[in-house]
């Protein structure tokens, strides 16, 4: 009868009528292009890849949780701040005054989420639009965030009663996330932003609080009437947006060996690209974690061909922009 | 009737095919209008009526065959040239822009101009002509969203009618429409034919068939059927040529077989959002196990409004009592309403009722994830035997269960809503216009479904807008107007005429 019996069809058409594969198409021409930008050969070195991934990671990070709020039908501004807040509280608490990272971590942790919350609250409950309560935040947490650091960075060096300065060890915690496994070949970094996704993903497909997001961001009314829990999900969302935000404020401060009240700023801006690159749309009710995770890959690896280039920076953001809206256009729908 | 004057066709359609990418859905259909008729163009939901229209109106652009229009060839390429063609097509699908006024909307994409600003005054002047002419009574400066639907839908047709037009394509413009509305709707169409227009009217309905139909031309799977005079072509006959077959049972042989008390309403009233005025006033009734209880009442009767209270989905303030099995019943959101085994078909399928993006799995299993995901983790593949057993019960047709059900037709999607709503194994079943917009045969098998509910125990509470519908499928029936109950008949008891006396605010004897 009237059923649209495009999914029979086996052609080309098929293929690209599917955003998994229209995403890989354009990792594939981005890793195409650094086969021929190869810079001597740079690009086939496996450190570079390694760097290449260990970069995307922070990136990564905040584009997992940035897809759940997405799905959900809202957006979360916040996440870089909240990133630079953690960094900052992080770096304090274990490089300034010693605490134990069996302690730091799950108060970082527990910081992110909170802010998440914050704004999940705002979002939900008060019903304000996602843009402004996440904006709120964003501005709220930076504004935080210089307080407690007194709008320096919290570094290893730590300032005396008489006012000189001391050198302090960096933490182990920080040499261990930083450092390197397998024989040098892969980060730390990338192997917690691999599992955080991972987690991500399983979350979302199959937990009841995924389907339950993909039905409030594809008609809230009526995920609402067919018993949806809509504000505990929305809140839930921006919460682990929040805690995954932590976790990238953890690893920046130790890849940086310090807390900067300025880190992550316009981070937001490159994880919503990571997002919809991906081919998951603003509009919300569909996507994933698989087609964020091919979106993190094209804009890592473009940044990545582009600095082993020495493409200057202001060329490289010009660049970068082209290539978004090339591959948003590509995502879309062609009119049938 | 008169036969039409064998004068030049204002609209021809000649071997018209058009095909989404590998489905053809319209093959070699003709169609000519005259001057002075109303053309029905009947066919089942995806007989390819709205595709046709689309042609005509310039929405869809490459097509097979040739259009003709006053007797030109004419092939246009948006509804902006259509309409200048003299084409104005009233899209089901509401195309006004909530946030401006009525007169703005009105002169949408043809503003008048006036030294390069828009002419405010000359608009809203023209506009408030307009609508006087058509008998409209609305305020040119309110805002569209403020209006209710059915005016909206009014709005719709003022739009469509601003230009000069000589073919006017209605597609199922009575479907939000109050009965006194409709009447209105149909005297314009009485004028607009003396002035030597053409109407091409879709429509679902036998009775406004049979009110206003000159000519009748039906399609079925993207084929052209049959064109007739109106009175060549009685109901039983129209509705062969749309199913294919004939059918004399439309709807199912019921015989009342009331069980226990299911569900009680005692003096139950739904105030509105001032919290002082009450939408529903004081309504009591009793539901029985395996009864479909029928719900009348025109547009503003407070049905819909009391199916949404019950089920825990508005915010509005509610007093009196609710007793499910005898037992008091506290609900406070749709959460703990399906818990309780109530469900809800709402009655815009679109709006409140399916996730569009999501597939025909996810939409099934939506309401009863609590049941079917014990401990908050999926199980995929239970849902998708589940949906896999229930969409053949209800004889779902797709070519995969994966689809989103953005794209299936409007029987098959309201298949899907009715389907997520038994998987929550309710007791108490409210549908609100369960029906609405279907094809024949769609709408035959959710009445044996219905059927088949009941004799299973499960209460049902009906609303529908089809008094035929109503009479041959409630058990009792109540009639609400107002919010007040106006009347009370048991199916042998109950009439048209009665029902919409009660409807109307005439109190019934028995209450």
């Amino acid at each position: 009868m009237s059923e649209p019996k495009t999914y029979s069809r086996l052609n080309a058409g098929r293929l690209w009528a599917n955003p998994a594969s229209r995403a890989l198409f354009a990792l594939l021409l981005v890793v195409l292009i650094g086969c021929i930008f190869n810079a001597d050969g740079a690009f086939f070195k496996l450190g570079t890849h390694r760097d290449a991934l260990r970069q995307s990671s922070v990136f990564g990070l905040l584009a997992c949780g940035m897809t759940l709020v997405i799905i959900g039908g809202g957006i979360d501004l916040a996440v870089g701040s909240v990133l630079a807040l953690v960094a900052v509280a992080f770096s304090l608490m274990s490089i300034h005054w010693g605490w134990s990272p069996w302690l730091c971590v799950p108060i970082c942790l527990c910081l992110g989420a909170a802010c998440g919350s914050a704004s999940g609250c705002l979002a939900s409950w008060w019903r304000i639009q996602p843009f402004i309560a996440t904006l709120a935040l964003m501005v709220f947490a930076r504004g935080l965030a210089k307080t407690i650091s007194g709008g320096m960075k919290v570094s290893t060096a730590v300032k005396n009663v008489d006012g000189t300065y001391r050198y302090v060890d960096v933490p182990a915690l920080f040499r261990f996330i930083d450092s390197r496994i397998l024989e040098g070949n892969l980060s730390v970094v990338t192997v917690i932003f691999v599992v955080c996704a991972l987690a991500t993903w399983i979350v979302l497909a199959r937990h009841r609080w995924g389907r339950h997001l993909y039905a409030i961001g594809g008609n809230e009314e009526a995920a609402r009437l067919s018993g949806v829990p809509v504000n505990f999900s929305k809140l839930s969302a921006y919460a682990a947006s929040g805690l995954l935000a932590a976790v990238a404020g953890l690893c920046q401060a130790a890849q940086e060996q310090q807390g900067d009240p300025e880190a992550g700023g316009g981070y937001e801006l490159t994880a919503i690209a990571m997002v919809v690159i991906g081919g998951t749309p603003l509009t919300g009710g569909r996507g994933g974690i698989g087609l964020t995770l091919l979106g993190v890959l094209t804009i890592g690896y473009l940044e990545k061909i582009l600095s082993i280039n020495a493409v200057p920076e202001a060329s490289r953001l010009m660049l970068t922009g082209a290539i978004i809206v090339m591959a948003v256009l590509a995502q879309r729908k062609r009119r049938s | 009737m008169t036969s039409p004057p064998p004068t030049v066709p204002l609209v021809r359609m000649t071997g018209i095919g058009k095909r989404f990418g590998n489905v053809s859905v319209l093959h070699d259909v003709s169609l000519e209008v005259f001057p002075r008729e109303v053309l029905v163009l009947a066919g089942e939901n995806g007989a390819g009526k709205s595709t046709l229209i689309k042609i005509l109106g310039g929405v869809h652009t490459d097509f097979d065959g040739e259009l003709e229009i006053d007797g030109r060839a004419a092939r246009p390429r948006s509804p902006l040239e259509a309409n200048s063609l003299g084409v104005a097509v009233i899209f089901q699908e509401l195309s006004l822009i909530p946030s401006l006024s009525v007169a703005d909307n009105i002169f949408l994409g043809r503003n008048l101009v006036r030294a390069g600003f828009v002419d405010d005054r000359e608009q809203r002047a023209q506009s408030k002509r307009l609508l006087d002419r058509l008998g409209i009574d609305l305020d040119v400066d309110q805002r569209v969203e403020d209006l209710p639907v059915a005016q909206q839908q009014l709005v719709e047709i003022a739009k469509a009618l601003a230009h000069e037009s000589t073919v006017i394509v209605m597609d199922e413009p009575t479907s939000s429409l109050n009965a006194p509305e409709v009447e209105k709707l149909f005297g314009l169409i009485q004028q607009l034919k003396t002035d030597g227009c053409g109407i091409i009217y879709i429509t679902h309905k036998m009775e406004e068939i049979a009110r206003i139909a000159d000519r009748i031309t039906v399609l079925r799977d993207g084929r052209h059927i049959g064109t007739a005079p109106a009175s060549d072509v009685p109901p039983d006959k129209l509705v062969s040529w749309m199913v294919g077959r004939d059918q004399d049972h439309q709807f199912p042989d019921r015989s009342a077989r009331p069980g226990r008390t299911q569900l009680r309403l005692d003096r139950f009233s739904v105030l509105d959002e001032t919290g002082r005025r009450p939408i529903v006033d004081s309504i009591t009734l009793e539901l029985h196990a395996g009864e479909i209880l029928g719900l009348a009442g025109l547009q503003g009767s407070g049905t819909s409004e009391l199916f949404l209270a019950l089920f825990g989905g508005s915010n509005r303030r509610v007093q009196g009592q609710v007793f499910l099995n005898d037992g008091p019943l506290r609900i406070r959101n749709p959460r703990t309403a399906i818990r309780q085994g109530i469900a809800l078909l709402t009655n815009d399928r679109k709006a409140t009722g399916l996730v569009l993006p999501l597939s025909i799995i996810a939409n099934c299993t939506l309401a009863a994830l609590p049941r079917l995901s014990p401990g908050a983790w999926r199980r995929p593949g239970r849902e998708e035997a589940l949906t896999q057993s229930l969409g053949r019960s209800l004889n779902l047709r797709a070519a995969s269960l994966h689809l989103e059900v953005g794209a299936l037709s409007g029987g098959n999607q309201q298949k899907v809503a009715l389907a997520k709503w038994l998987l929550t194994e309710p007791q108490v079943l409210m549908l609100d216009e369960p029906t609405r917009g279907i094809d024949v045969g769609a709408k035959r098998e959710i009445y044996q479904l219905l059927d088949e509910l009941t004799s299973r125990g499960i209460g049902i509470l009906l609303i529908t807008s089809e008094l035929p519908e109503l009479l041959a499928l409630s058990d009792r029936i109540l009639v609400l107007h107002r919010g007040r109950l106006t009347g009370e008949f048991t199916r042998s008891q109950a009439t048209p005429e009665r029902i919409l006396e009660a409807a109307m605010g005439k109190i019934q004897s028995g209450l």
